[in-house]
């Protein structure tokens, strides 16, 4: 079952390359696939019953110890669902130009392949493979149907995103030269935790930063999203970017326990600094998308930040534990809300072939759901109470306080500035483009297929805001585990 | 004491392909030349069927100068597979030549030497099989009879005469310090004979071997000719010789050096980083793709050169190299396919292919991308491979170096993908299917290969 929901998009988008097929009915294909496609992770969903469900197992290459491993857990089903959410929401919406939609629709398809492959992994070498096809499909994205100086953008990203990728690779080769027995196998590594030392934890934690990502590795970022077309910006920023995040939970913390002990207090720095810088930066940007750009930064940023307060041996194991529910938590949420954020600039772009902040203004006059709309993924955005952004990062504030270390009260009080500051730059935007005086830009009101894409991932997000429980107990049994990993 | 002519099957049916189409060639019609090329493909074929018997008997040597193991029999297929390819490859253009014939038949016996360079056993079987594999590739090159043509030609020949005599001094050393030639023997008597005086021997042997597998400081060739050269000739050039060069590397390796001295590891270290490193550096302003696969083709002698330094050391060695170079084969003739089917050198020639051949280019990007390494075609499985040998057998460094190198490598190969995307009105037609078959062919080969990499190697370890 879960490899039919890994491949089904896959061979819908195979099926486009049937010739003498329409354009309107590759749109059809695409939606059909990708609503299939959440139909049975919600199935999946409501059957799973603790530990790794829906498991697979075939060999691939059994002399080095690899196969074809894949199951899901209390990390991974939450994403799969994102996954498959904004892959849906991605389908529903307008395709901006009409150029070529049969490849446009087949990439998107293979890319939620990808990704829904990647959350679903279970051994190094197959979460390599989707890692690497990630970046292949989105260069692609980028390249055929970006706008701006989208070819240079897509070079940056691609040789930036793969030089992680090769670094991540040698750190599996680490991990896989160090274990005992030999294998790529993520769960028996788990198991018995490999023989490597920083030097492969330096490899891995690259190669996860880079794709994350976080201060220093991040500046393939702003010009990638801001020159992908709006549903390749939401997949970038909303699924791809939690690859990252997601490799440091399944394969850093759980498989080098010891090293990531020892640097954790590196990471934390790394966290903060990425908290702090992101949202400053984004604070003095004018091209909205690259502002969002930035706040994925920021965003990112405190996820790191509980890992690397979950690697603080000496603090409260329950704050611990909390830290990382949070930091799951915020995966997913701050998929729905940046998903929805860029989706929302897809419309300024089609009315306006333009992002900057400076042209536009009084944009709540003529459209209202609009304005609507981007208020309340704003509003999710910089953590307001009652929307899925402060379900996460309250409860990674509240572990990495709690974890009572001096240091980390002093890395938790540093982070709950950047909330401060992206509330600040969030409503400056809100303040500038739709209240005040008209701008120069005129935008027109969002269109049905608009509203039917974007207003699911807002209503998710409310949905985790007011009634988390449903995720929480999802995410606290791998936290806990992941707990007892990381102390080993 | 084994003296059956009929091991050596497959040899002797590529021999057989060659000859009967060169006397099939004197006797037919300009028209009907065509001919030539379906005998030497059925010799192939005929060929291959045999490799595939002789695979599951056991190892043995052959006339006491040629082994029958796992090494040869890699190397048979793949330079049989590889040759069918190209022999299809060259068809299209050599039809209507007035030398159409030749063209095959030279194909044919450039092939034979390979294999035989891979099988040898005995350095004087290695001399054999270098001049076999070098001199019907000396006339290929030339064989356009263009100023291009005879220039990479004359440099492919003197590079080749050359390096071809300093490896004969080096047979000659090693005979005078061991008074053996067969590798067996040769490896037990270097490790009682003066060190400095082998290692110049090896020294000398590398000349040839490295001239063969295009890596550095014997690679001036590889440019010049991979664009001189016709088309098809190019994709040969830098594609079969490369097989059995490096099966050839790994056998002399493992049964002549480890036994002579340590030194050679960290000598053979060095020219893997420093290939793949000229290689990737030389590509990347490469305006016209021949060359820019050229100077590829040298990065991957790199790579390929990785297992060689581990030899001995990690298990993992001798499978790297072996799917390595079957992946490389491969994905390296699909791409020369590409380059056929479009019937252009230039990299902005290639604009607009996205809507012109969207097909041809996905072949191309798969190609490409392949050679990068990236997942699931077959180099990926081989990159691999040949990183986790090289940092098994404590080159960890040479690891580093090789990714570092892969992650450059990506600017050359999307530099050429690019401009596919660009819109352009343009007329141009693409050239007739042959190549392009065999494009899709060698480009989808290359993805099955690397998701059917455990079903490969498997059956590679349970025959050996």
């Amino acid at each position: 079952m879960l490899s039919t929901t890994i491949f089904l998009p896959l061979l819908a988008a195979a099926l486009l390359a049937l010739p003498q097929l329409g354009g309107r009915t590759a749109r059809w294909i695409w939606v059909s696939a990708a609503a299939a496609d959440l139909a049975l992770v919600v199935v999946m969903w409501l059957g799973y019953g603790g530990g790794i469900g829906y498991e697979e197992r075939l060999r691939w290459i059994p002399s080095v110890g690899a196969g074809y491993h894949v199951g899901v857990d209390g990390l991974s089903l939450p994403l799969i669902a994102l996954t498959a959410v904004l892959f849906l929401a991605c389908a529903i919406y307008p395709l901006n130009e009409k150029q070529r939609p049969r490849s446009y629709a087949a990439l998107f398809l293979f890319l939620q392949t990808v990704s829904t492959g990647l959350f679903a992994a279970l051994d190094l070498l197959l979460f390599f493979v989707f890692f690497d096809l990630s970046i292949v499909g989105m260069y692609f994205v980028i390249v055929g149907w970006g706008h701006g100086d989208r070819a240079r953008s897509a070079l940056k990203f691609f040789l930036y995103t793969f030089l992680g990728s090769l670094a991540l690779l040698l750190g599996f080769i680490g991990l896989y030269l160090g274990g005992d027995p030999r294998t790529f196998d993520i769960v028996e590594l788990t198991r018995n935790p490999p023989q490597a030392g920083a030097l492969v934890l330096l490899a891995v934690a690259v190669g996860l930063a880079v794709k994350t990502p976080t201060v220093p590795f991040h500046t393939w970022l702003p010009p990638a999203h801001t020159d992908a077309p709006a549903a390749g910006s939401a997949i970038l920023a909303g699924v791809l970017l939690k690859m990252g995040t997601y490799g440091f939970a399944r394969i850093a913390m759980p498989l080098l326990p010891g090293p990531w002990r020892q640097y954790a207090w590196l990471i934390v720095i790394v966290g903060v600094v990425s908290v702090l810088y992101g949202a400053l930066v984004a604070l003095a940007q004018e091209n909205i998308k690259r502002l969002i750009a930035y706040t994925s930064v920021n965003h990112m940023g405190y996820i790191v930040l509980a890992f690397g307060a979950a690697g603080l041996a000496a603090g409260n194991a329950q704050a611990r534990q909390m830290a990382i529910t949070g930091a799951v938590t915020q995966m997913v949420s701050h998929g729905l809300i940046t998903g929805a954020l860029f989706l929302l600039t897809g419309v300024l772009w089609d009315r306006a072939r333009s992002y900057d902040l400076g042209r536009f203004g009084g944009i709540a006059a003529g459209a209202r759901t609009f304005t609507l709309m981007t208020a309340v993924a704003a509003f999710a955005s910089l953590g307001l109470p009652g929307l899925s952004g402060f379900i996460a990062e309250f409860q990674i504030f509240a572990g990495v306080i709690g974890t009572g270390l001096p240091g980390a009260v002093v890395a938790g009080g540093l982070s709950i500035i950047g909330i401060l500051i992206t509330a600040a730059l969030l409503l400056r935007v809100l303040q500038k483009a739709f209240l005040g005086p008209p701008g120069e830009l005129p935008v027109s009101e969002t269109q049905p297929r608009e509203v039917a894409s974007v207003a699911p991932l807002l209503v998710l997000s409310l949905i985790i805001g007011i009634l988390p429980r449903w995720l929480l107990d999802l995410i606290e049994p791998f936290s806990a585990a992941l707990v007892a990993w990381v102390g080993r | 004491m084994n003296e059956n002519p009929l091991d050596l099957l497959p040899e002797l049916l590529v021999l057989a392909g060659a000859v009967i189409g060169l006397l099939a060639g004197l006797f037919l019609r300009r028209e009907r030349q065509r001919l030539v090329a379906w005998i030497c493909a059925a010799a192939l074929v005929a060929a291959l069927g045999a490799t595939a018997i002789a695979a599951v008997r056991p190892d043995m040597t052959a006339f006491e100068s040629y082994s029958l193991d796992l090494l040869t029999h890699v190397a048979r297929a793949t330079v049989i597979v590889a040759t069918l390819l190209l022999i299809v490859l060259a068809a299209g253009w050599a039809r209507g030549s007035s030398r159409e014939a030749e063209v095959y038949v030279l194909i044919m016996l450039a092939s034979l030497g390979t294999i035989l360079l891979a099988g040898a056993d005995d350095l004087l079987v290695l001399v054999a099989a270098y001049l076999l594999a070098s001199i019907p590739a000396y006339g290929l090159a030339g064989f356009a009879k263009d100023a291009a043509g005879t220039e990479a030609a004359l440099k492919y020949y003197l590079m080749g005469a050359f390096l071809g005599v300093l490896m004969l001094a080096g047979v000659t050393l090693l005979y005078g310090l061991s008074g053996a030639t067969a590798y067996e023997e040769l490896g037990e008597r270097l490790t009682t004979a003066p060190g400095g005086a082998v290692g110049l021997g090896i020294v000398l042997l590398l000349a040839g071997v490295l001239f063969k597998a295009g890596g550095a400081p014997a690679q001036f060739w590889v440019p010049d000719v991979t664009e001189g050269a016709s088309r098809p000739v190019a994709a040969f050039v830098t594609t079969i010789p490369k097989v059995g060069a490096f099966v050839a590397l790994l056998r002399l390796s493992t049964e002549v050096f480890d036994g002579a001295d340590t030194g050679w590891r960290p000598l053979i270290a060095v020219i893997a980083a420093a290939t793949m490193t000229l290689g990737n550096l030389a590509a990347f302003y490469q305006d016209n793709v021949r060359r820019l696969l050229a100077y590829s083709t040298i990065s991957q002698a790199g790579y390929l050169l990785m297992p060689i330094a581990v030899a001995g050391r990690s298990e993992l060695a001798e499978p790297a190299l072996l799917f390595y170079v079957a992946a490389y084969a491969l994905t390296n003739i699909g791409a020369f396919a590409v380059v056929l089917a479009v019937g252009e050198d230039l990299v902005t020639d290639y604009a607009g292919l996205a809507r012109r051949a969207p097909g041809l280019l996905l072949a191309l990007v798969i190609c490409l991308l392949g050679l990068v390494g990236t997942p699931p075609a077959a180099v990926f499985v081989g990159k691999v491979l040949v990183f986790t040998a090289a940092w098994d057998g404590g080159y960890a460094w040479l690891a580093v170096v090789a990714v570092v190198n892969t992650v450059a490598s990506v600017f050359y190969y999307l530099r050429w993908i690019r401009p596919a995307f660009r819109h352009v009105e343009t007329d141009a037609a693409l050239a007739e299917g042959g190549a392009r078959w065999i494009a899709y062919a060698a480009a989808l080969a290359s993805l099955l290969l690397g998701v059917g990499a455990g079903a490969v190697l498997t059956a590679g370890f349970t025959v050996s």
